[in-house]
């Protein structure tokens, strides 16, 4: 009997100390709520993959966007207020995206940069749309990322400044069949991403048109290592051009594999392409004669490009990639925005986005549609000798 | 008389412990006392108990190394997600179907592969778990590699709450209970299991299909949530971080699963302001506690009434 009562005790007091944990967790709350906006400072959130698989995409976006905040700053800032930039990491994951969300949501900011791929843009979307805050993402590329697929309706919250998937295919087609003369291809995929099917199959569909002739379809899956079977196969139809839509982790190995069998056709792919890596892994040599479609190339003449390749260089002392460009333009169109709002609200700033015209980015001109997506040219790099060279610039 | 009556004060106050709780969380959320930061982070943790709890059953009193958790959620999310976004079940139906479509996966895959056994078993699990990942990712009816996005938000704390004490209510009383006896059994000594005529294989099979279908019903509370569900999201790493919960926690500790995915989710939520540094600062303190606590944090003690007795009332 005694040891009953002492139990009771003791649950009573264990109760006491949850009513204790959670009741100070609400007090905690509303403070979080509605912080006092820091005087004369517009809190502008980078949620961005600083870990997991796309940490490279990340870090570069972050990099460019900060170079942005620095110099917009350095100039004086917007509408008299100073850029304060809040940057958290999504670990890659669309539930993690949709946490750092909400806690940026808790900083009042302005916008939000970022994520970089469309399904953690996706686990991002409903908390931007609830709340009302614009999210600027710098290269999720599918189409429903701006557009709801279910009733076609924009999302108004939600922008971009990258070009879309299906263009990158047509992109890389068109530049197959003009400016290589092409005839024949074989498309050589990545069959677990959505991204590099959706590229197949606006290759396959331009190229087609353009009077090509695709040999055959192949794929493989993220994470694979060893292309050989498939390549020798892919040798034996003899294509004269091979298009592999994927992600550098794949591709590095698949080129040099493809080199060493004695595949010395040209190999096109997308963006997703552009890393360090492929250099590192792939070599120099079997990079020879490789094209992929990019957002911008760091050797653009234009004294835009030129002056922010410098400046970014002289800042991280390593060369901006596509994702670092774009992540610089997408603080400056938020930035364009802000001008054109003339408030630092986010239900005027998303009025203003979707307006812009004509927006001078490093990645191209750039005009908001209707879609929120940018209309703007794209440029084809080539490796020569293990360094990216822009090859030329292709308008849809 | 006596025994039973006790008994009966002691669910009583259980009961009322538990819907003081949830009303408590319940009222904070209604007012907006909980910012949609501390939801979406709460949400987490109740997933992750269920995840936790439900592999520590196969994990930790069973025994058997399952690599393969992250594919049974995946088949939850799945099935529960279909049948309220294309076939307009209710969600309560969906949950109830992510439950049993889960434990059947589990029942589908434990039967092969349950007769292998330590490294054997992991690497097997680990490799189903992928196979339903990559199956998932070349159905184009969920839209493969992107996913379903656009998923109503039907998971509501009522929801959550209910999961977790559904879970925590199984497996508690099956580990308790005869069956739970023969379980713990096969971990121990699988042979001498044997030889007192126990069905081994029965018993793994059971606890696998348990802790499957509640990973499946974590899977359908996860999908209804975070708006999005796309195979990539369900691949070993999702495995290896409840593992990690489990292994915190302590192998064959309920109790321990629970503090540790409370831990995990708070930590992961904690390190998000130091992005640069977080993944480093994360491992480290796995490293830390498995070098002073090899055995997990709970060892395969529960925390119970006994134990606050104890403390309260010095040695009993």
């Amino acid at each position: 009997m005694f040891g009953t009562k002492k139990r009771r005790i003791a649950i009573l007091i264990m109760m006491v100390f949850m009513f204790g944990i959670i009741a100070g967790c609400g007090r905690e709350a509303p403070t979080n709520q509605q912080p006092a906006p820091t005087a004369g400072a517009i809190n502008v959130g980078l949620n961005v993959e600083l870990s997991g698989g796309v940490a490279s995409y990340g870090t570069n976006a972050r990099d460019g966007a900060m170079l942005a905040i620095e110099q917009v700053n350095a100039a004086g800032g917007v509408l008299g207020q100073q850029l304060n930039p809040i940057v958290r990491d999504c670990k890659s994951l669309p539930d993690e995206a949709m946490s750092v969300s909400a806690a940026l949501v808790d900083e009042n900011i302005v916008a939000q940069i970022g994520p970089l791929t469309s399904g953690n843009v996706a686990g991002s979307t409903p908390i931007m749309m609830e709340n009302k805050i614009p999210l600027i993402a710098p290269a999720a590329t599918a189409t429903n990322v701006t557009v709801d697929d279910k009733t076609g309706a924009t999302r108004d919250y939600i922008f971009r400044v990258c070009f879309i998937d299906p263009f990158q295919g047509t992109l890389m087609a068109q530049f197959a069949a003009d400016n290589l003369k092409v005839k024949t291809a074989v498309i050589y995929g990545d069959t677990s991403s959505d991204y590099a099917k959706g590229l197949a199959d606006y290759f396959k569909q331009t190229f087609t048109e353009k009077g090509g002739k695709i040999l055959g379809t192949e794929g493989f899956v993220k994470d694979d290592r060893d292309f050989r079977a498939t390549l020798t196969k892919i040798k034996g139809l003899g294509p004269e051009f091979i298009y592999v839509p994927g992600y550098y982790q794949e591709v590095a190995p698949l080129i040099a594999q493809a080199r060493e069998q004695g595949i010395t056709v040209p190999i096109g792919g997308p963006d997703g392409w552009d890393s360090p890596d492929m250099v590192t892994v792939a070599k120099a040599e079997a990079l020879n004669n490789t094209y992929f479609t990019n957002h911008y190339s760091s050797q653009d003449t234009d004294p835009k490009v030129v002056a922010f390749v410098e400046a970014f260089k002289t800042k991280y002392n390593k060369e901006p990639d596509g994702f670092a460009a774009l992540g610089y333009d997408s603080v400056q169109i938020m930035v364009q925005g802000l001008n054109d709002a003339q408030a630092a609200d986010p239900v005027k700033l998303a009025g203003a986005l979707a307006q812009i015209k004509n927006f001078e980015g490093i990645t191209g001109n750039m005009t908001i549609d209707t879609n929120h997506n940018p209309v703007k040219a794209g440029v084809i790099i080539e490796f020569k000798d293990g360094k990216q060279t822009m090859n030329s610039r292709i308008q849809p | 008389m006596q025994t039973k009556k006790i008994k009966w004060t002691r669910i009583l106050l259980e009961a009322a412990f538990l819907v003081v709780l949830f009303s408590l969380v319940q009222y904070s959320i209604s007012t907006h006392m909980l910012s949609q930061y501390y939801q979406i982070n709460l949400t987490s943790m109740c997933i992750n108990i269920i995840l936790a709890v439900s592999l520590s059953l196969i994990n930790g009193f069973t025994g058997q190394l399952s690599l393969g958790h992250a594919g049974f959620m995946a088949v939850g999310a799945y099935t529960a997600v279909i049948m309220t976004t294309k076939l307009d079940y209710p969600f309560l139906a969906a949950l109830v179907g992510a439950l049993f479509a889960a434990g059947l996966a589990g029942f589908v895959i434990g039967v092969p592969t349950l007769r292998l056994k330590g490294d054997y078993l992991a690497i097997a699990t680990l490799a189903l778990g992928e196979i339903i990942r990559v199956v998932l990712q070349n159905i184009d009816y969920v839209n493969g590699p992107a996913g379903i996005s656009g998923i109503p938000k039907l998971t509501t704390w009522a929801w959550l709450f209910g999961g977790v004490v559904l879970t925590l209510l199984v497996v508690v009383n099956l580990v308790n209970s005869s069956y739970g006896r023969a379980i713990i059994s096969v971990r121990e000594d699988e042979i001498a299991a044997e030889l007192m005529g126990i069905n081994t294989t029965k018993y793994k099979v059971l606890a696998f299909v348990i802790g499957a279908g509640f990973a499946g019903l974590a899977g359908a509370l996860y999908g209804h949530y975070f708006y999005i569900i796309k195979p990539e999201t369900f691949n070993f790493l999702k495995s290896f971080d409840i593992l990690v919960m489990v292994v915190l926690g302590g192998l064959g500790s309920t109790t321990g699963a629970v503090i540790a995915a409370i831990f995990i989710t708070i930590l992961t939520a904690a390190l998000q302001p130091f992005p640069e540094i977080r993944m480093i600062i994360y491992a480290l303190i796995l490293i830390v506690v498995m070098i002073y606590r090899p055995q997990g944090l709970m060892g395969n003690k529960e925390f119970s009434r006994q134990t606050l007795g104890r403390i309260w009332g010095g040695r009993q």
